[in-house]
């Protein structure tokens, strides 16, 4: 008995001895950064902020599925009617528009290239006629040929602001429409009364404009240039199933929950020299109302690739990675062109008195609302509106931020006498129900507002009506009586016009789905009228710098913070880098190691 | 005669009356049936301990604002001394409890945990017995109707209960709530959701009480006072008040004992999903859905609330079963 069992334990012990020496031999093998046997090169060594200004694991390596989830809904996957900016950098994967920002790192992403279009517009030299010539061959996932009647009538639909409703409106500013209000109201889809937009053969598209405007193609860039055929229209149901130009295209759209994306076999890479766009996975799939999260502990954990809004981790996810060596590793972190502000609604009293309003921007505890957004890694204290980089930018700190931030109690009280409430008053704050950033500004806001006897509740709203049905929508807003608006606003295109005109231009406004709040100032319109027929930069960025200080000036809104975030980067993500045209990274690059 | 027996816990058989263990060698008398439950109860020791913390729990909710007052800070003051000012995180470890800040304090404001327990009793105790008192007027108006009536006025109520029973009250509690108006009868803001709420839970939640009352009813009705009281001239009305109700007080305590630690987990539900009562005001629910946020940076921000929640209804449950055995150890 005694003999066998030692025997036994002789064996277990050799078997035991051979499997570590196995294991470690194996581990030996193993690469160094990464796990995957680096099919199409070596792989990167991540660290931290590799994906800034570069791109981080290069690779033309085809194939797999890149897993992507978003913490809300899109507003619209219809090119027509979206705004928001993880949108625009993701639809270029299923549509083509006439030009498109560069898919490269740093500064390289800020340039227009043409991408359905041969060449940037060609302008008369008036500045208020511009002409693009379609490239040859270019197919839906159909197989019919895109002409460019279809662009017009992309562009066409994209003007009526109560079917299609959030989309920009500088289509419905600068085309000379004499009246025109798209073909849903027309109800020609031949679109004869359509003169502002000329299409004399298959191929060619003339813009006509009504006023001059030299940064036209960025108007090219914008998702509703992507064409939509007429016949094919289904009007607000276009977006369950969008007829693709681009190199994916929709293999299913189930609404709210997730979509995927597939192979369009008409898109021809040889007809898309100049976007750099790569096409890497062979499917695309996109979660939708993900926990959030859920969503930064998928993707740390490998389960998920890309958190699409690109807004960044979450305050408290950002505090693990930012303090542990291993995460950090893996993070990008991106200034950006983007502000979180509160707006007022003038309409609502008692802010229709300009003191009222100041009373506010001065009692506000800034560094509380820096802390909201995740104090220093979430940003800086912001004294106005446009962020610091935006060219021209000017620091504008006219109620003194930034040498009290935790507010100016005593001038606070004494706007209040001016406006006639000495006592304060009441009123109400609106924010998005899943920003918990937003809410703790909201929060941050009632209690320093309440040391100068402004009393407010707080109210929540869902983040994809927000502009829609609550507070940027006008009735609903003054009905409510939501004085105070927390809000956020990237630019659409890193320009001064890119910034503000959205948010300060008061013939934007319209009855709902609304991003400028609150200033309606014929003085501000005229400035960014100015500022577009300037042709001198440093003279045109000064103008901004005026509209900025015009802006604070009246004191419409009350600038919080210029937002920083912190992106995490999974492993397996090949070619990552951040565009700054979009300020995330940029989707029609990324690839999947398997 | 048999030796009285000895009873412990709540599983033991009920003695005959009049051989109760505790009495002296005085003249045998009848007890009532407050007396004999009483007795049962205090021989409960678990039910004696859930009723402690019932009665503890309601003087810390009744006493709130002085308790925060002489202890601790106010529930709403941000504290941003005590928060790592780059990471959002309370500065000391655990969950940024000190010899100040008893239960820490919550990520990005600093805002005093304990206070917010504290305050938050208030919420789900004001809120749950008002909607269980809600519950109870309906459901024993309903109940003894229906019981005592009986035939097609049964009938209508019984099939009422059945509807009310099978509504999706989470659903329509959270439709309700999200499309308030601000203003209702002259109430607003914080007192307008608790009205609405205290509505909702306790308007919905009848039949509960209900259905109980009426089977009491239904058995009571059938028993020689009533025929006597009857046959003495007394008619329905007086029947019902004098004669059925006093004897319907019992169960009805029971159940409702049982019936709040329902109602507090329905009201932390709502404040839970965000249409409870909103925020600033300190509510376990809506602590609990702050807590998620943080479980991986910070678990120690989800103790405070959902200990309490537990310790709560688990004393209410406690309590209610001993009192159900107490008074009738053999219906269960």
């Amino acid at each position: 008995m005694k003999r066998v069992h030692l025997e036994m334990t002789k064996m277990r012990v050799t078997a035991i001895a051979a499997g570590v020496a196995l294991a470690m031999s194996l581990a030996a093998c193993g690469g160094g950064g990464g796990d995957g046997d680096g099919d199409g090169g070596d792989n990167a060594t991540p660290e931290f902020n590799a994906g800034v200004n570069k791109v981080y694991n290069p690779s033309d390596k085809k194939g797999g599925t890149l897993k992507m989830a978003n913490d809300a809904d899109f507003d619209s996957l219809d090119p027509g009617d979206t705004y928001y900016g993880y949108s625009w950098n993701f639809v270029r994967n299923y549509t083509r528009s006439l030009v498109t920002f560069k898919s490269a790192p740093g500064e390289k992403s800020n340039e227009l290239v043409p991408d359905l279009a041969e060449s940037l517009g060609e302008a008369s030299p008036d500045a208020k006629t511009w002409t693009y010539k379609l490239r040859e061959g270019i197919k839906y996932e159909d197989g019919t040929p895109v002409k460019s009647e279809d662009v017009k009538y992309a562009v066409a639909r994209s003007l009526d602001k109560d079917i299609l409703v959030n989309g920009p409106t500088y289509f419905n500013d600068f085309l000379d429409l004499k009246g025109y209000a798209g073909p849903y109201k027309d109800k020609d889809k031949t679109m004869k009364k359509f003169t502002a937009v000329e299409t004399p053969d298959d191929r060619t598209i003339i813009f006509h404009l009504i006023k001059p405007f030299s940064g036209f193609d960025y108007l090219a860039m914008l998702p509703s240039t992507a064409p939509v055929p007429a016949a094919k229209d289904t009007g607000t149901k276009y977006k369950e199933h969008v007829l693709s130009t681009g190199p994916y295209m929709f293999a299913s759209n189930e609404l709210e929950k997730r979509f995927t994306l597939t192979r369009n076999k008409y898109y021809d890479p040889k007809s898309d020299p100049d976007t750099g766009r790569k096409a890497l996975p062979d499917e695309i799939t996109v979660d939708l109302n993900v926990n959030q999260e859920d969503i930064d502990q998928r993707l740390q954990s490998g389960d998920l690739d890309v958190a699409i809004s690109g807004l960044g981790v979450l305050a408290e996810t950002r505090a693990t990675i930012l303090q542990d060596p291993d995460q950090k590793k893996f993070s990008d972190t991106a200034d950006q062109a983007r502000l979180w502000f509160t707006s007022f609604d003038n309409s609502v009293k008692p802010f229709d008195n300009i003191h009222c309003r100041k009373a506010v921007m001065y009692a506000t505890d800034h560094e509380g609302y820096l802390r909201a957004y995740g104090g220093s890694s979430g940003g800086q204290i912001a004294t106005n509106m446009m962020p610091p980089l935006i060219p021209g930018y000017k620091k504008i700190d006219l109620y003194e931020f930034e040498s009290k931030p935790n507010g100016d109690i005593d001038k606070a009280k004494d706007e209040l006498k001016q406006c006639g409430q000495p006592d304060g008053f009441t009123t109400n704050i609106s924010y998005r129900t899943e920003r918990a950033a937003e809410k703790a500004t909201a929060e941050a806001l009632q209690q320093s507002l309440d040391k100068v006897g402004i009393k407010t509740e707080l109210k929540p709203y869902p983040q994809d009506d927000y502009g829609k049905i609550y507070a940027g929508n006008v009735a609903f807003s003054t009905k409510n009586k939501l004085g105070l608006r927390v809000y956020g606003w990237g630019a659409d295109w890193n320009d001064g016009f890119g910034f503000l005109s959205q948010i300060v231009d008061s013939r934007v406004i319209r009855p709902a789905g609304n991003t400028n709040f609150n200033v309606n100032d014929p003085e501000i319109d005229a400035l960014l009228d100015k500022a577009l027929s300037t042709l001198d930069t440093k003279e045109r960025e000064g103008l901004w710098a005026e509209i900025d200080q015009k802006v604070m000036e009246g004191a419409y809104y009350l600038p919080g913070v210029d937002a920083k975030q912190l992106l995490y980067r999974p492993e397996r993500l090949t070619n990552v880098f951040i565009t700054n045209a979009y300020n995330m990274y940029d989707y029609t690059t990324l690839g999947v190691q398997k | 005669m048999t030796a009285p027996l000895e009873t412990t816990g709540k599983s033991a058989k009920a003695p005959p009356e009049a051989t109760l263990q505790g009495a002296s060698k005085k003249a045998i008398q009848g007890r009532s049936l407050g007396q004999i439950a009483w007795m049962r109860l205090k021989r409960d020791k678990v039910a004696l301990v859930g009723g402690a913390v019932v009665v503890f729990l309601i003087l810390v909710a009744v006493f709130a604002p002085l308790i925060v007052k002489l202890l601790a800070h106010p529930p709403n003051e941000f504290h941003y001394d005590q928060v790592n000012e780059a990471t959002s995180l309370p500065i000391n470890e655990p969950g940024g409890i000190s010899g100040d800040f008893w239960f820490g304090v919550e990520p990005v404001n600093g805002r005093d945990l304990f206070s917010r327990t504290v305050y938050g009793a208030q919420v789900s105790l004001l809120i749950a017995f008002l909607a269980t008192l809600l519950s109870v007027i309906i459901g024993t108006v309903m109940g003894v109707i229906a019981g005592y009536f009986g035939g097609w006025v049964d009938a209508v109520i019984s099939r009422l209960m059945d509807i009310f029973l099978a509504f999706p009250l989470l659903l329509f509690a959270l439709a309700l709530a999200g499309a308030m108006p601000d203003e209702v009868a002259g109430l607003q803001g914080y007192w307008l959701r608790v009205v609405v709420i205290v509505f909702i839970i306790g308007f919905f939640n009848w039949p509960y009480i209900g259905r109980i009352v009426r089977g009491q009813t239904l058995s009571l009705r059938e028993r020689e006072f009533v025929d006597a009281a009857r046959s003495l001239g007394g008619r329905s009305g007086y029947i019902l008040a004098k004669e059925l109700l006093p004897n319907l007080a019992a169960p009805i305590l029971v159940y409702s004992t049982l019936l709040i630690p329902t109602n507090i987990l329905f009201e932390a539900a709502l404040s839970f999903l965000s249409v409870g009562v909103p925020a600033p005001t300190a509510t376990w629910g809506g602590m609990l859905s702050d807590a998620t946020h943080w479980y991986k940076v910070d678990p120690w921000f989800m103790f405070p609330p959902g200990l309490a929640i537990f310790i709560t209804v688990l004393a209410f449950n406690l309590f209610g079963d001993g009192l159900r055995d107490a008074i009738d150890p053999r219906g269960r």
